[in-house]
């Protein structure tokens, strides 16, 4: 029997231990263009005793659900399984699980002591029948269960796929409530599915477009707490805020990270005109990076931090710009019928997301950094600022229905354009920013 | 969050709610409250009176899709407010710039920050002292109509200067 590598989860606060998945030949190549789902099993974890019951059977359903929600994978109902896996270490009764055409197969243990939770899985090429990658164990409180489960959907996604997976992350929101004109908005986190909705603020004054730091220890968003929109940093883990110093003027807004989590850049409006600056945090430095009487707003770094995305309408409509980091020539990259705002450089550097308007529609699309390769993913009344999974595989974006009723919902949607489907949050949801990856 | 900032927002929500119930027609006489939520006092017959700026004067103006240039109609009512606020000089006023929402959310935050500037800067070519107009962008975050057509997103593209103090009291 293989020995279990083990990661150890206390409280919040992962220790990581590095796994290299061994690739089995069981593989799903993303950029194929998958069109039939790998189909799968994920027979209920067993648990080493009543206590860990509830615990095994929430775990092995989190882990389904998250390789199901991916629209790359298709779960075989436990009605038509000829096998059940009572047993963690006995072996694998590949032709049952052949025999119902699962291809990938997961089992796993739960392991209850006191208030501290095992999970122990292995993942299992059925047509081979050899394990995929080795078996991994994660350990640390109850409460954080779902965490667990997400790690080992995202061991399982990465050994399918080749690439890193998604499932432990966090998504920074507004929260929206009330009708449009009397719309009251409060900062919230919560896990990438819509569990563990967490508020960050009240709804006393008016937030937007939070974004997170590249770790994901902090949020930087615009709110009017002062009257006037201003730059905000808050401490995730403390819930604890503070105004940033940027510049006098008017407003500030549209805030980003650096890649490297010490500079944002952000958008300064000053006697109406708002052009885009560069901020050391810990200095208070402000640096101008553009400077024509036109709006320029929306930034995003590269991943490498040597170029900046933004928006513009310096040539008469918002379109899509690249400069150097330090400012200096931009490059125009939208040419396509329309008006584009909202680029977001993709974590994995090849493509720019984006929100087009043409023709009273609204798109999220992603075009390449050159501006070549343009495709709409989505069409609809509203649909915006899209924001992008820690693989650079989906995108998550705000829709708004139109109307004296109109609601704003959270939406992602794969980059192939398949498997667009709502994020379920307890109210409305708009402006989401994806965060990394959880240690 | 303190108490006092948890009452005014309390207060500031049921201002909101005020004014959408709020029908302009009921504002005669005594004070009420505008469409943009603002404080309306005295009467709309007295000359001299907020609610007279801002509904005799006319206290908006309207912009074309993603312009902030103002139409020859809107600078016919800038000059109106320009002569208001010279002969009534203990008034300040802060011009809050709307966007539609048709559009994505940080770059109507810059267009309606363009439109109140474009406002501020026509009141003082006409000689109302700078240091009596303050500015803020609400961008599409606080339309005044919600239906989703041309007709709604017209009034909604606006720079309304709201007054909001008078040494007077």
């Amino acid at each position: 029997m293989m020995r279990l590598l083990t990661v150890l989860l206390m409280g919040l606060t992962l220790v990581s231990a590095p796994v290299h998945a061994q690739n089995g030949p069981l593989r799903l190549e993303l950029d194929e263009g998958i069109i039939e789902p790998l189909p799968f099993a994920v027979p209920r974890f067993v648990p080493d005793g009543p206590s860990a019951s509830q615990y095994a059977t929430d775990i092995s359903r989190v882990v389904a659900a998250d390789l199901t929600g991916t629209g790359l994978f298709r779960e075989i109902s436990s009605d038509a399984f000829i096998s059940q896996v009572n047993s963690f270490d006995a072996p694998v009764q590949f032709a049952d699980w052949k025999a119902i055409n699962a291809e990938a197969l997961v089992t796993g243990a739960v392991n209850l002591s006191g208030n501290r939770l095992t999970v122990r899985f292995r993942v299992w090429d059925v047509f081979s029948g050899q394990e995929l990658g080795n078996g991994l164990q994660f350990a640390g409180t109850t409460e954080g269960w779902r965490r667990m489960a997400h790690k080992v959907a995202d061991q399982v996604y990465s050994r399918v796929t080749g690439e890193g997976g998604y499932f432990d992350s966090r998504v920074a929101f507004v929260s929206e409530s009330g009708p449009k004109d009397q719309r009251r908005k409060r900062l919230a986190i919560m896990d990438y599915d819509g569990a563990n909705v967490q508020y960050l603020t009240d709804s006393a004054s008016i937030v937007l477009a939070p974004r997170f730091s590249p770790s994901g220890d902090r949020l930087l968003y615009t709110s009017y707490e002062t009257g006037q929109p201003r730059i905000y940093v808050l401490d995730v883990a403390r819930v604890r805020r503070q105004e940033l110093n940027t510049l006098d003027g008017t407003m500030s807004f549209s805030p980003r990270f650096s890649p490297d989590g010490r500079s944002i850049v952000y958008s300064l409006t000053q006697g109406g005109n708002t052009d885009l600056w560069k901020m050391d945090i810990a200095s208070g430095q402000s640096v101008r990076l553009t400077n024509t009487p036109a709006i320029e707003t929306a930034p995003s770094y590269a991943p490498d931090g040597i170029q900046i995305v933004f928006e513009s309408d310096r040539s008469g409509t918002p379109q899509l710009y690249i400069m150097p980091a330090n400012g200096g020539e931009a490059t125009r990259i939208s040419f396509g019928q329309g008006r584009y705002g909202t680029p977001v450089w993709s974590p994995r550097g090849d493509l720019i997301a984006f929100t087009k308007q043409n023709k009273g529609r609204f798109h999220i699309g992603v075009m390449r950094v050159d501006g070549s390769e343009e495709r709409l993913l989505t069409a609809s009344f509203l649909d915006e600022g899209p924001t992008w999974s820690p693989n650079g595989r989906v995108i998550m974006f705000t829709r708004e229905t139109q109307g004296a009723s109109g609601r704003s919902t959270l939406y992602s949607v794969d980059i192939s354009g398949r498997n667009l489907k709502p994020v379920r949050t307890p109210d409305g949801g708009s402006d989401p920013s994806w965060g990394p990856l959880q240690n | 969050m303190n108490l006092l900032s948890k009452v005014a927002a309390v207060g500031a929500l049921a201002l909101i709610a005020a004014c959408t119930n709020s029908d302009p027609s009921n504002l005669d006489g005594g004070s009420g409250l505008g469409p943009d939520g603002q404080l309306l006092q005295g009467s709309p017959s007295d000359p001299r009176s907020p609610a007279y700026f801002q509904q005799t004067v006319g206290d908006r103006v309207l912009f074309a899709v993603d312009q902030s240039t103002l139409t020859p109609e809107a600078q016919i009512i800038l000059q109106g407010q320009a002569d208001w606020l010279l002969a009534n000089p203990d008034f300040v006023a802060t011009i809050e710039g709307h966007a539609d929402e048709q559009g994505t959310r940080e770059y109507n935050l810059a267009l309606g920050a363009q439109r109140a500037n474009s406002a501020r800067d026509f009141l003082i070519s006409r000689g109302v002292a700078g240091t009596r107009l303050n500015t803020v962008s609400y961008g599409k975050e606080r339309p005044i109509e919600i239906c989703s057509t041309e007709e709604c997103y017209s009034k909604n593209r606006r720079a309304v200067t709201v007054l909001t103090g008078s040494t007077l009291g």
